[in-house]
């Protein structure tokens, strides 16, 4: 990737951090840790020619979908999908508010480029398998790409799917797992370890791939490496640091399901104004 | 004699030919839920998930998200009982056209016991917004009852069994999505039922007219929506309504009727005859039916007291 081309993501990626801090402050509740931590891979898939879409047409029939299954993050896609343009930006404020498109948790069909309704884990994988289903019975080019978190890692549907989707040869399906080590009880393995993670895909029948979920032209590449497997589908393993960009909430379980105060935010959206070239891309 | 369950796989035929969206899901059930046939003659458009009935939930889901109608069959006790939270956030809250096949309902599914007797499943699915309920009395109109669901624009459950049972359901009737049958007019009394207790209900209307009463037999196969009229026509025109059903009293269709009269006027003495929380066990559908209350000679016994009682 060009240079330049990946100043422009981080900067699309740091505009994304900015609108979650601020519509969770604005909430005032929400989950604040997965949304920030997975805001590179929502700019990867949305604004680096990964998912082909086109937000004047949110119901363009030759789009790939993207299915998230751990709702809860869904205002890392609200503030994405914002900053594509599917609605405006000043939109985002009324996240979780009475008469709001801009649902707790995603709802098909309450706003434009949502395609699936998660919240309670598990689900999301069997949606995005089951579109896949439908678009290779009619013989249909669409890609689906799903969003899981690690935690979910937990739920005996999760492992349904992963059985399905190997079984029915979905190649047409690229998961991108949030590897972040958090939940609300604390970290992962503490809570009830999901790894060895990796292995445990592959044992499956999927091919399973690891970035490092911040290097946003890495997940690029792997989405671009995953649409060339055929007879199999992928898993990307995202490793992620919860609450990328503001330092006071990262890697820390007690952000995963709380909102900043007015004090936190003002010196998180410093903090993220302050990121261009500090990660290592 | 055939079972509601046969209903369905006949229906499910008929949709694999003349309608290409329709697509059939079982988790490991594919002889005893009757869609062999389908998957023997529609393999492209079957598909087999296993003993999955949360993911077949899900995929389901996705596949109504890409512009199919799936039908996910199983036993009432697996799909809605394990699956409900993916019925409900994925098919039901999005309002996709999934059609849920629950079979094995009630006492009627005999041996294997209280594990296999689904007697919740209406309280399950009548609970759920967008979430359409169908118990049909025979194969005919589970016949009837599948294609009018493939129809439907949103998700339909649908109550089946293996219990073969008599037709009590005519052509001339065809089976409506929101519509009672009258089966046999009446003017003292009313009896109400769905499932495989419809052809006990017309039994015991038999019985009473020895007695000299004239009981009104309404099929209710639309349990979501109901048929208000008909019903509240019932509780205007005779002395007594009773209310006969396989499943648990609490939730089923009896549950259904008093929440409908807590909203009208209209009193009249009324009894719901069902399981009285508890579970069922192994035996034959009569022997469970003895015990649990519910063949005809009970309802007879059952109607006349209360319709002595009113008068």
């Amino acid at each position: 990737m060009e240079a330049n081309e990946d100043q422009q993501l981080q900067t699309i990626a740091q505009a994304i951090r900015q609108s979650v801090v601020l519509m969770l402050l604005e909430s005032g509740s929400g989950h604040s840790a997965g949304s920030l931590g997975m805001a590179d891979v929502f700019t990867a898939l949305y604004f680096g020619n990964v998912v082909r879409h086109d937000p004047t047409q949110p119901d363009w029939p030759e789009r790939d979908r993207v299915m998230l299954s751990n709702g809860h993050i869904c205002p890392v896609l609200y503030a994405t999908l914002a900053e594509a343009n599917y609605f405006s930006k000043e939109e985002l404020h009324s996240l979780r508010k009475f008469n709001s498109r801009l649902q707790g948790h995603p709802h098909l069909g309450s706003l434009p480029g949502i395609e699936n309704t998660s919240g309670p884990l598990g689900q999301g994988l069997s949606q995005a398998l089951g579109l896949a289903l439908a678009f290779k019975m009619d013989t249909l080019p669409n890609r689906v790409y799903c969003l899981l978190s690690d935690g979910e890692h937990q739920e005996g549907q999760t492992w349904e799917a992963y059985q399905f989707g190997a079984a029915k040869k979905l190649d047409n399906v690229t998961a991108l797992i949030d590897r972040n080590n958090i939940q609300i009880d604390g970290f992962t393995e503490q809570v009830m370890p999901i790894e060895p993670l990796e292995e445990k895909i592959t044992s499956f029948g999927w091919q399973v791939f690891e970035v490092d979920g911040h290097n946003i032209s890495a997940v690029i590449e792997a989405c671009n490496h995953a649409r060339a497997i055929h007879d199999r589908p992928t898993a990307i393993i995202c490793n992620t640091i919860p609450g990328k960009g503001v330092e006071f909430m990262e890697n820390l379980p007690e952000w995963h399901g709380k909102t900043p105060t007015l004090p936190d935010t003002i010196e998180a959206v410093q903090q993220i104004r302050s990121l261009q070239n500090r990660i290592q891309w | 004699m055939l079972a509601t369950r046969d209903g369905v796989g006949r229906a499910l035929l008929e949709l694999g030919k003349t309608n290409p969206q329709v697509v059939v899901l079982t988790a490991d059930l594919a002889e005893s839920t009757k869609v062999e046939e389908f998957a023997k003659k529609f393999p492209q458009r079957f598909i087999e998930v296993g003993v999955a009935e949360q993911n077949m939930a899900g995929t389901a889901a996705g596949l109504a998200i890409g512009k199919k109608i799936p039908f996910i069959t199983s036993y009432g006790v697996f799909s809605p009982g394990l699956n409900w939270g993916v019925i409900r956030s994925a098919i039901a809250y999005s309002n996709l056209p999934v059609k849920i096949i629950g079979g094995h309902s009630g006492l009627a599914t005999g041996p294997d016991g209280a594990t296999h007797q689904a007697l919740e499943d209406i309280a399950l699915m009548r609970a759920l917004p967008n979430m359409i309920v169908l118990a049909p009395a025979d194969e005919e109109e589970a016949f009837q009852a599948t294609l009018a669901a493939a129809q439907h624009s949103g998700p339909v459950y649908i109550r089946t069994s293996k219990l073969p049972v008599e037709r009590v359901t005519t052509e001339k009737k065809p089976f409506e999505m929101g519509r009672a049958q009258v089966l046999k007019q009446g003017s003292d009394v009313t009896i109400i039922a769905h499932g495989t207790m419809v052809a006990r209900a017309i039994t015991a209307s038999k019985l009473l007219e020895h007695i000299a009463i004239s009981a009104r037999i309404i099929n209710s196969p639309s349990i979501k929506p109901l048929d208000k009229t008909t019903i509240l026509q019932a509780f205007r025109q005779t002395q007594a309504v009773v209310v006969v059903e396989d499943h648990q009293v609490a939730g089923g269709l009896g549950s259904a009727i008093a929440e409908l009269l807590s909203q009208e006027t209209i009193r009249a003495p009324f009894k719901i005859l069902g399981i009285q929380d508890s579970f069922g066990e192994s035996g034959t559908p009569d022997e469970l039916y003895q015990k649990h209350e519910l063949t005809a000679e009970h309802i007879t016994e059952v109607v006349s007291g209360l319709f002595h009682s009113s008068t």
